[in-house]
C-alpha cells in the first residue's frame, strides 16, 4: 500500500504524459500550484472491496479529483492513476468522478478536465463500476446541456478502454497522443472471445493503428493530436474549451450522419490503412512513423477530420 | 418474459414494434398518445451497425418534439468483440446511442429501461443504463462479466468467487445484484399488466439521479453517495 505513486524524474513541461503519474500530469496541466485536491489521500477513502479479494488499496483509489487554474481560468479535474488496477473503475474511483461532475453543474468553471487512464470497469468491483460510468455520462450531458464544455485527454499507459472509451465519446472534445488508445473491447478481450485470427493482440502495430491516437484523430474520434509532454496535452486542452459543441439535437444529428456516413464509406475496411488511404493519405504505411509535424499537416490537407459533431 | 409477451402486455391494442437482425423499433398507444420502444432482442451483441440503426430511431422520436415516452427493452449480449467494430469507432457508436437517449430525456420524454433478458458491459451503458430509470422482470441476467470470466481476470477459484458473489452484490451477475447496486429501480409483476405498472414507473419518475442513493440504502454500493456527496460540498476555488 503506497500513499502515492511520485515519480519525481518525470516532472516538468518536457515531461512524457505516458509515462508521468496522474498526479504529475495535474502538476503540469494547471497552473503552478492551482490544484486543490478534494477527498485527498490522507483521508484513506480507499475501496471496502477489494480487501475481499485479498488485493491491495490505494489511499486514493486511482482517481484524483479537484480544482485548479489553467491559464487562470478555473476548471475541476479528474485524474486516473493507471498504475492502479489499471485505473478501473470500482466504486470509491466512479463515484469521486461523479461526485466532480456534480459539484461542476454548480460551481460553472471554464472547463471540466477528465485525464483518462483506465482499462474499464473494475471486476472485483463490476456492477458499482458499471452503474458510475453510467452516472457519469448521464452528468457530463447535464454539464454540456449547461453550457460548461468537458474535455478529454487521453495519453496514459491504460488508454480509454470499456466504459472508459464510451466516457470518452461523451465528452464535448478529446484531446489523444499517439500512445492514448481508445476502444470498447481492449485486444486480449477479443483476442478471449473471438480468437486470435480476428485479433492477435501480440501485434502491437495493429492495436495502434486499430485504436491508437491518429487513427482516432484522422476518422475524427478525436479532436486534437498532441505530443507527449505534459506541455502539448496543456496547450491543447486551452485550445478546445473555447470551441466546445452544444449538447443538442442539432449536435447529436450530426453526429448520427457523421457515423451513419462512416459505416457507408469504411464500413467493408478491414485495416485502418484501408480508412486511410480512402481518406486521402497518400501513404498509408507511413502514418504510424510520421511526427506530430507532420501528422498535423497532413490533418489540415485532409480537413474533413475536424468536426463539431459530437 | 419474451419480448411478445412484453408487447402483448403493454400494448393489449395492438403496436408496430417489431425486431430485425435484433434490433426492436416501433410504437403503440399509450394512455391516449404513444409509446415508443427501442430495444434489443434474442441476446443480441450491440455492434456499431446497430447502435447507430437504434440512435437514428431515438432521434426520431426526439425530432417529433412531443413528449413521447421511450422504452428500451433490452435482451443483449455485450457489445460486439470484433476488430471491425473496434476499427470503426464502437465507443463512439455506443456513446451516441446513450446520448440520443439522455438527450430524449432532456427534451422531457421520460425514459425508462426494461431488463427482460441478459445485457453485458458496453451494450447494457448504451441502452438500458442512460435511462432515467431502469426496472427489470424476473429472470433478467445482467452482467458485467460471467464468474467464469471473474475468475480467469482475477485469477480467483471459480468456487470461492460463487461463495463469495452469494452475499457480495458490488460485483457478483444477476438482477438482484443490480438492484441491490441502485442500478435497477424495480423489479415488474410479470403477472399484471405492464402498461400500468410502466406508466406508474413514468409517473414516479425521480427528478435526478438517485441511483447512489439507492445503492446505499440497499447495501450494494454503500459508500458511493457519500463520496459524491462530499466532492460536491467540499469542492470549490481558492
Amino acid at each position: 500500500m503506497s500513499e502515492r505513486i511520485i515519480d519525481p524524474a518525470t516532472k516538468g513541461w518536457a515531461a512524457s504524459w505516458y509515462e508521468a503519474s496522474a498526479r504529475a500530469r495535474i502538476d503540469g496541466l494547471l497552473d503552478t500550484g492551482s490544484f486543490r485536491e478534494v477527498i485527498g489521500p490522507e483521508q484513506r477513502r480507499m475501496s471496502p472491496h477489494l480487501p475481499l479479494f485479498d488485493l491491495p488499496r490505494a489511499f486514493d483509489d486511482g482517481m484524483i479529483v479537484g480544482s485548479g487554474r489553467l491559464d487562470g481560468q478555473p476548471v475541476l479535474v479528474a485524474a486516473q492513476e493507471g498504475r492502479f488496477m489499471g485505473g478501473a473503475f470500482g466504486e470509491v474511483h466512479g463515484a469521486k468522478l461523479v461526485g466532480l461532475l456534480r459539484a461542476a453543474l454548480a460551481l460553472k468553471p471554464a472547463a471540466v478536465l477528465i485525464l483518462f487512464d483506465t482499462g474499464g470497469v473494475r471486476l472485483q468491483e463490476a456492477n458499482a463500476g458499471e452503474t458510475a460510468i453510467a452516472e457519469v455520462m448521464r452528468a457530463i450531458t447535464q454539464l454540456r446541456a449547461a453550457g460548461v464544455p468537458v474535455i478529454g485527454l487521453i495519453g496514459g499507459r491504460a488508454g480509454a478502454y470499456g466504459g472508459g472509451g464510451l466516457i470518452a465519446a461523451t465528452c464535448s472534445r478529446l484531446v489523444v497522443s499517439e500512445g492514448g488508445r481508445i476502444s470498447v473491447s481492449g485486444p486480449e478481450v477479443i483476442e478471449t472471445n473471438k480468437g486470435a485470427e480476428e485479433f492477435d493482440s501480440r501485434d502491437r502495430a495493429l492495436v495502434w493503428r486499430t485504436m491508437g491516437g491518429k487513427h482516432r484523430r484522422l476518422t475524427g474520434g478525436a479532436d486534437a493530436y498532441a505530443d507527449d509532454t505534459v506541455a502539448a496535452f496543456r496547450q491543447a486542452a486551452l485550445d478546445l474549451i473555447g470551441r466546445a459543441p452544444a449538447f443538442d439535437l442539432a449536435t447529436l444529428e450530426a453526429e448520427q450522419a457523421r457515423l451513419e456516413q462512416r459505416l457507408t464509406r469504411f464500413g467493408d475496411c478491414r485495416d485502418a490503412t484501408e480508412i486511410w488511404a480512402r481518406l486521402g493519405v497518400n501513404d498509408p504505411e507511413a502514418v504510424p512513423a510520421l511526427t506530430t509535424a507532420d501528422f498535423d499537416a497532413l490533418l489540415a490537407r485532409l480537413g474533413e477530420t475536424t468536426h463539431d459533431a459530437r | 418474459m419474451t419480448l411478445a409477451e412484453i408487447l402483448a402486455s403493454l400494448f393489449p391494442e395492438g403496436h408496430s414494434v417489431t425486431v430485425a437482425d435484433g434490433l426492436v423499433n416501433g410504437e403503440g398507444p399509450f394512455r391516449g398518445g404513444r409509446l415508443a420502444v427501442i430495444g434489443i432482442d434474442g441476446d443480441t451483441a450491440l455492434g456499431v451497425d446497430g447502435a447507430c440503426r437504434l440512435a437514428g430511431h431515438v432521434l426520431d422520436v426526439v425530432r417529433r418534439g412531443d413528449a413521447t415516452p421511450i422504452l428500451v427493452a433490452i435482451d443483449s449480449d455485450s457489445q460486439r468483440m470484433s476488430r471491425r467494430d473496434e476499427l470503426l469507432g464502437l465507443n463512439e457508436y455506443l456513446a451516441h446511442l446513450a446520448k440520443t437517449l439522455l438527450l430524449a430525456d432532456a427534451k422531457g420524454h421520460p425514459t425508462v429501461g426494461l431488463i427482460y433478458g441478459h445485457s453485458a458491459a458496453g451494450a447494457f451503458i448504451a441502452t438500458a443504463l442512460a435511462t432515467r430509470v431502469l426496472v427489470g422482470l424476473p429472470g433478467a441476467n445482467p452482467s458485467v462479466m460471467d464468474l467464469p470470466s471473474v475468475a480467469r481476470v482475477t485469477k480467483l477459484p471459480l468456487d470461492r468467487l460463487e461463495a463469495m458473489a452469494k452475499d457480495t452484490p458490488v460485483f457478483a451477475p444477476g438482477l438482484d445484484n443490480m438492484v441491490r447496486t441502485g442500478a435497477v429501480q424495480a423489479v415488474l409483476d410479470p403477472d399484471q399488466p405492464l402498461a400500468e405498472q410502466i406508466a406508474a414507473v413514468i409517473d414516479a419518475l425521480p427528478a435526478e439521479d438517485t441511483r447512489d442513493r439507492a445503492g446505499r440504502e440497499r447495501g450494494g454500493r454503500p459508500v458511493a453517495e457519500a463520496i459524491a456527496a462530499q466532492v460536491v460540498r467540499e469542492a470549490a476555488f481558492g
